[in-house]
């Protein structure tokens, strides 16, 4: 039998840097020179998930690129928080053109990248789940189809929030919205509608597909960086509450975000050619009534008489453990 | 105006608009007290010299350590660590093995001979110290480390005290004891042995001393009426484990019964079982729950083939061996009382260990002190009722254990440096405390205790070796980093990087971060995501 000492570094890998780890080994956050893509003044509100989950992949995508990197805004929160004219919070070459065509102006500005030579530049595009899921989607999927050289960013905040929090086709079920009110025989967004957009991007079966959180920095950061690494039309999906339209504690975003990934409810892994390869188990599982109650989007559930829809919510979670393999125990092979 | 086609502002940085102004409440960084160093009798500063050994900085770990207490090889083996008790990682796992990293950095500094750093310089006063025992040698050495000369006179023959005379070889090995006594001498503390202070007011007067400090011990054990016939052969623990020390062990026959129930009965019927006793029977008059002795040195003791009778009293002892001992009960309140059942113990010695008291002839003629059950009553300064005379250890009222008397030992040292230079000592402010609440135990990896490797029972019971061995380098630094670091902050970076608005500055290693108020919006993401709870949200006054 052969033994083999594991080091052991106090807090590991969970935490955003560690002392006890080799320089080389620790995140991109960690550093003191990390770019901050996204600078400080920016207007986003208290605890914006969205604004931490930006900056963590444009940082990230900016040290796998050697910072030659160009960025493409859709119309959302992180573009109205970040830049409203003449001011920007950017600190990379960044553009924004419509709210539906971000994919379409990454495609553009690839193939330019492409025609004049310049294949050391790289190109992101970002924007909302408004952005990605619904509005831009035709382009998105176009530019899946052509295996166009981009990475696109989503960043998920299941709702429009900068509008006003209506419901989008990544809002999830029983959320009560602006347009979903939590009133009537079925109160918030209805079960049986919504999209799964990480599912859909493996169907073009595009060389790189994977979901992440603003809860799980490494994660996130080793995601990005081998996107970056791949040529070809790649699709990150980053969960990000959002303390004002979830109607969460803006303190409890990371928490939140965390509590998603535990339950189940956002499941983390990576696809590769449409192929799921690889899933990140919950370490500690709870169930989803640990993250629902944290939300007022959900207070309803909470109510007399909600028990069978809470039960449908924890099947959704159920299944994708089931379906992705979340525990560690069933994660091997 | 040279701008382009429908522009008329030149492009700006959000860094223009301070978001800070939307704050209502504002995170800052904070230090709390960890439960380890609250708990500590030696005033230990834990979470502190743990964070250097989980950097594999040993040396400075131990420097860390010493600052308040010199004798950590001993601490590390003899301490009962109140501190594991208090540890905030027992509700998570089990607590971290705080004791076994202290005798790792203590056997440390044995092997590589690190030594204290010399006095700055001299202070031209001079201090008494009596007694070498664990007390005595801590303030000496705290005090020489001020710059004061130091003696130290020693009734005994070695220095030690009860870590020589009362503890067995098979906890406290004599080679570390020397090794740590040694390094205090190296200070230049002078040491008399062999010599008994009986007037202490001539004794400073004589060597013109400027304040003294007694630690005497207690040393005289007590005594219970036990009618006995005159060839009975009964003993007192003091003098059994005293003996141990000498050229000629103490003959204890084949069959051992010790009266008492407190750690020194444990101590001297595992003593006799090294000795070649067959049987060790303890007789105690309460139940387990209310036994003094530690619950690790009992099962230690049962696991060596010594025997204990709970519930019993001794009222006889005849000459041919034959013990009478009365069965008791408790009463509501929890006291024994007889049931006037009887039964008898074959024994060939009976060993006494019903506590000590303390031998205070040295004190005769001193004005002003009070003398209480026994023991010299001391302000919260361990000065006693005669100015510039200072007590601590086992002659003070106290737990009686080693680390406690250290903690006197030190404590005493600052308020005589505070007295010699008359600028009283003030202790700081303590910090709030670290409560489990404080902490995100998301962040910490699971990490299960690591337990010392223990002597195998058949070698127990027959030689004195070290029952409980110590860590290796891997183990301690792994048992150093289970440490949650509760209350202060270890630079983990998570402030820095979960902040959505950049508003955590780092500073860099070693120099923590700071808040950027400029910008920060007070979320409290960074208060929530922090690991040890070094963070907390104020109201911004308004």
């Amino acid at each position: 039998m052969t033994q083999q000492v594991i080091k052991f570094y106090q807090t590991g890998t969970f935490t955003v840097g560690n002392r006890l780890l080799d320089e080389s080994q620790r995140s991109v956050q960690a550093n003191m020179q990390r770019t901050n893509s996204l600078n400080s003044g920016h207007r986003a509100c208290q605890g914006c998930g969205e604004a931490l989950g930006a900056r963590y992949a444009i940082d990230a995508a900016m040290r796998a690129t050697g910072n030659r990197l160009i960025a493409v805004n859709a119309t959302g929160c992180l573009e109205v928080f970040s830049t409203p004219y003449p001011e920007s919070s950017w600190q990379i070459p960044w553009i924004h053109s419509l709210f539906g065509n971000a994919a379409a102006v990454a495609s553009g500005i690839a193939a330019a990248l492409r025609v004049r030579g310049q294949d050391d530049v790289r190109v992101i595009a970002q924007g909302g789940d408004g952005g990605t899921t619904d509005i831009g989607f035709g382009c998105l999927s176009g530019m899946f189809e052509r295996n166009d050289d981009v990475l696109y960013v989503c960043y998920d905040n299941e709702a429009y929030m900068n509008t006003g929090v209506q419901r989008s086709s990544a809002t999830p079920p029983t959320a009560r919205t602006a347009t979903t009110m939590a009133v009537g025989e079925e109160p918030g967004n209805p079960f049986g509608t919504g999209k799964n957009v990480p599912l859909i991007a493996m169907a073009h079966h595009v060389p790189y597909v994977a979901t992440a959180t603003v809860a799980n920095l490494r994660d996130l950061e080793y995601k990005v960086t081998k996107a970056m690494a791949i040529r070809g039309a790649r699709y990150i999906h980053v969960h990000v509450p959002c303390p004002l339209g979830w109607g969460s504690d803006p303190a409890l975003t990371i928490r939140i975000a965390r509590l998603a990934v535990e339950s189940g409810l956002f499941p983390l892994f990576e696809a590769e050619h449409g192929e799921v390869t690889a899933r990140t188990s919950i370490r500690r599982p709870v169930p989803v009534v640990e993250y629902l109650k944290l939300q007022k989007r959900f207070a309803h559930l909470f109510a007399a008489g909600a028990e069978a829809r809470l039960a449908r919510i924890q099947a959704i979670a159920d299944r994708n453990i089931a379906h992705f393999g979340l525990l560690a125990a069933e994660a091997a092979p | 105006m040279n701008k382009p086609f429908a522009i008329t502002l030149d492009v700006g940085s959000s860094l223009a608009n301070k978001t800070g102004s939307w704050r209502t409440e504002r995170p800052e960084y904070v230090d709390r007290l960890p439960p380890c160093n609250t708990a500590c009798p030696a005033g230990e500063n834990i979470q502190g010299w743990l964070y250097h050994a989980e950097g594999g900085d040993y040396e400075r770990a131990w420097r860390a350590l010493v600052e308040d207490n010199p004798l950590p090889a001993i601490m590390g083996r003899v301490c009962y660590h109140p501190c594991e008790g208090a540890c905030n990682r027992a509700l998570h796992d089990a607590p971290v093995g705080i004791n076994s990293v202290e005798r790792f950095l203590g056997d440390e500094a044995l092997k590589q001979g690190w030594a204290f750093e010399p006095p700055a310089g001299a202070s031209g006063k001079r201090v008494l110290v009596i007694g070498a025992g664990p007390s005595g040698l801590s303030a000496a050495c705290h005090l020489r480390r001020f710059g004061h000369a130091v003696k130290i006179v020693e009734a005994g023959p070695l220095a030690g005290g009860m870590m020589r005379f009362g503890i067995p070889k098979y906890r406290l090995p004599r080679d570390v004891l020397d090794g740590e006594v040694q390094r205090i001498l190296d200070l230049g503390v002078e040491l008399e042995l062999g010599r008994k202070v009986t007037d202490i007011r001539a004794e400073m007067a004589a060597g013109k001393f400027d304040a003294a400090f007694l630690a005497v011990g207690a040393h005289i054990a007590k005594r219970a009426y036990i009618p006995a016939g005159s060839a009975a052969r009964m003993l007192d623990a003091v003098s059994v484990l005293r003996d141990m020390e000498g050229a000629d062990r103490p003959m204890l026959g084949r069959r051992v019964v010790v009266y008492g129930g407190g750690n020194t009965a444990l101590d001297v019927a595992r003593t006799a079982r090294r000795l070649g006793a067959s049987e060790a029977i303890i007789v105690y008059r309460r139940n387990r729950e209310k036994m003094p002795a530690h619950d690790f040195e009992v099962e230690e003791a049962l696991q060596e083939g010594v025997m204990i009778k709970w519930l019993s009293t001794i009222r006889h002892m005849a000459d041919a061996g034959t013990l009478t001992v009365e069965k008791m009960a408790l009463d509501d309140k929890g006291f024994p009382q007889p049931t006037g059942e009887f039964e008898t113990l074959e024994a060939d010695s009976l060993v006494l260990a019903l506590g000590q008291d303390v031998d205070l002839s040295l004190l005769d003629g001193v004005p002003g002190l009070e003398i209480r059950d026994g023991v010299v009553a001391v302000g919260p300064d361990m000065m006693t009722g005669y100015p510039g005379i200072f007590a601590g250890g086992d002659m003070v009222p106290s737990e009686r254990t080693v680390t406690v008397a250290v903690g006197h030992g030190k404590k005493a040292a600052r308020y005589i440096h505070g007295w010699l230079c008359g600028n009283p000592y003030r202790p700081g402010p303590k910090h709030e405390p670290a409560a489990f609440g404080n902490l995100n135990l998301w962040y910490y990896s699971d990490a299960p205790k690591t337990v010392r490797p223990m002597l195998d029972v058949a070698r127990r019971s027959s030689t004195f070796d070290e029952v409980v061995r110590g860590l290796d380098e891997t183990n301690a630094l792994f048992e150093a980093r289970r440490c949650l670091s509760c209350g202060n902050c270890f630079e983990c970076d998570n402030c820095y990087g979960v902040c959505p608005d950049n508003a955590i500055i780092k500073l860099g290693p070693g120099q923590r971060y700071e808040i950027n108020t400029d910008y920060c919006k007070g979320c409290g993401i960074c208060v929530e995501e922090c690991p040890c709870g070094a963070m907390r949200m104020v109201p911004e006054k308004i």
